[in-house]
């Protein structure tokens, strides 16, 4: 995956959450983002995945300029996955019906493909027998597995996780990031923010830190975590490594 | 007491099969006899029973609504024979129920006039509320006043100024029944807006997103997601509201439509017998009505379960 930030501006009326953010990243598989809460991971990650459009400077992703216009956001959006930290899954559908109404209404899918597919990628993340539930009657890490297997079902070219993890109670927190590892392995392109720095550490291939709406640090995983440079960074890491 | 037999046929006709007694009007009155009641309390205690046989298995419970079911029955019974002993009242069923065909014809033109109405209201409803989230500011503003002009007047004020205001002066070519139904169905659609208003609302920003995010259009994210799930939300109250309608519908005997209340006044200004043209009258709402407000509550009972 590759990955250009090149002067990125966002402002929420007057306050600046992403000011002038620049990046290049050639190589990650894996990109993690961390850093304290209201540094402008998220809203970075709401960019780059086309949900919101820019303010000031360009992003490309895997060479492409992503759009700013709505309607082409949308054909952009249409190409990546994402996946949320309240797993927004429709209550009214299955686990099932969840994965494949993108596949049939936006990506036109027959009903059976779409079944197939879906079938398939719950098989993979071990919800077989999950697939006629509703999101109620899934425990939080099934519910957070099916929506990964939404978002990977339209085969995206990078999937997007924001905080996937931090609903989740320990033990689902494991079996979901079991499942992001083995995506790794699998060779998908990740841009995944968490406060899991244990998992980031392992799964990272490169480590942006974020504060402050500015981009304070980054560089492959080992090295952040071993030797902060900035200041900001020794002292974040201090805190959430603390316990 | 020979023609309250008269009575009990139309009762037995309409709501009991099996009622058979030999001393009509007491038992009737008193719903003293086996018969009468248990077909009653069945239908009172049916979706309460079924939902805590889910809930807990328990069938004392449900031995004990249908208990007291049968006592509130009685208590009520009772007064209202108490109070129409003290009229002194000279019951004579025979004249309404020479008129029941006019009964009959206006309880189906209820049901006919609701059921149009409800189609209608809901067009109406759905319509002011999409225009209510709507980007075109004049299309909000005609939506806003619409409901609130609707609601804040009388249904009876609407009916007589629509009728005899605009469908008369703008000769629109409309009949008398159809103007009923067409006023009904704005009066009533101005409630459903805000029905469906709020169901729309009440789906959370968060599906809003993630139907944007794996890139449904505008359209397909209320037909898959936002439908469904307000349509949902709303049910309990919209079922609550078709009661509301069936009941104001009788309005409508003011402009000379021929509906049950309109037929029953006519049988009473025949005969001169008002509470044996107006019991019936009662009797046929409630029978459109129990019903629905019964399934009402377990539709309500059932949603609170889901969240």
């Amino acid at each position: 995956m590759k990955l250009e930030l090149q002067n990125i501006c966002k402002q929420y009326g007057d306050h600046v959450v992403l000011d002038s953010v620049s990046l290049q990243s050639n190589a990650a598989r894996v990109l993690v983002l961390i850093g304290p809460s209201g540094g402008g991971k998220s809203t970075l990650l709401r960019l780059l995945a086309g949900l919101e459009a820019t303010d000031r400077g360009r992003i490309l992703v895997n060479g492409f300029l992503v759009p700013t216009r709505e309607k082409e956001l949308m054909a952009y959006r249409r190409t990546i996955g994402v996946v949320f930290q309240a797993f927004n899954l429709f209550p009214h559908l299955t686990a099932l019906e969840n994965i494949e109404l993108p596949l049939q209404k936006v990506h036109g899918l027959s009903a059976a493909e779409a079944r197939e597919r879906a079938v398939d990628l719950l098989k993979r993340l071990r919800l077989e027998d999950r697939g006629m539930q509703p999101p109620s009657k899934l425990s939080g890490g099934q519910r957070q597995r099916v929506a990964i297997a939404r978002a990977l079902a339209i085969r995206p070219q990078v999937l997007f996780l924001d905080e996937p993890t931090s609903s989740l109670d320990p033990e689902m927190t494991g079996e979901v990031l079991e499942v992001i590892e083995e995506l790794k392995a699998e060779g998908k392109d990740l841009v995944l923010i968490t406060h899991e720095m244990g998992f980031a550490r392992r799964v990272a291939d490169e480590v942006v830190f974020l504060a402050k709406g500015r981009i304070l640090e980054t560089g492959p995983g080992e090295g952040i975590f071993a030797s902060p440079q900035s200041e900001e960074c020794r002292r974040f890491l201090e805190k959430v490594l603390k316990y | 007491m020979k023609e309250l037999c008269w009575w009990n046929q139309v009762k037995t006709k309409l709501l009991l099969a099996e009622f058979n007694g030999n001393d009509p009007f007491r038992q009737n009155v008193l719903a003293g006899s086996g018969g009468d009641t248990r077909r009653l309390t069945e239908v009172v205690s049916q979706p309460a029973s079924s939902l805590q046989r889910k809930k807990s298995g328990s069938y004392s419970r449900q031995g004990f609504s249908i208990l007291s079911a049968l006592l509130v029955l009685l208590f009520v019974s009772a007064f209202f024979f108490y109070a129409f002993q003290s009229l002194a009242y000279d019951w004579n069923w025979s004249g309404p129920w020479k008129y029941r065909q006019l009964f009959l014809n206006g309880w189906l033109n209820t049901i006919y006039i609701a059921c149009v109405a409800l189609v209608l209201s809901s067009v109406f409803g759905v319509g002011s509320a999409l225009a209510g989230r709507s980007s075109f500011r004049p299309l909000r503003y005609f939506s806003r006043s619409y409901v609130e002009v609707v609601r804040s007047t009388p249904l009876l004020v609407q009916i007589l100024v629509l009728y005899y205001g605009v469908a008369q002066g703008l000769n629109l070519g409309l009949d008398r029944f159809s103007s009923g139904i067409l006023i009904l169905s704005i009066f009533n659609g101005a409630y459903i807006s805000e029905i469906v208003r709020a169901g729309i609302e009440g789906v959370s920003k968060s599906l809003w997103e993630s139907s944007r995010d794996i890139g449904l259009t505008g359209v397909q994210t209320y037909r898959y997601v936002v439908f469904p799930l307000a349509f949902r939300q709303s049910l309990p109250p919209l079922a609550g509201q078709f009661v509301s309608l069936i009941k104001d519908s009788s309005l409508l005997s003011v402009i000379g439509i021929a509906e049950l209340t309109l037929n029953a006044q006519q049988v009473q200004s025949f005969t001169f017998k008002p509470f044996e043209s107006y019991l019936p009258l009662a009797l046929g709402y409630l029978l459109l009505t129990l019903p629905i407000s019964l399934w009402t509550r377990h539709l309500e009972s059932k949603f609170k379960y889901e969240t």
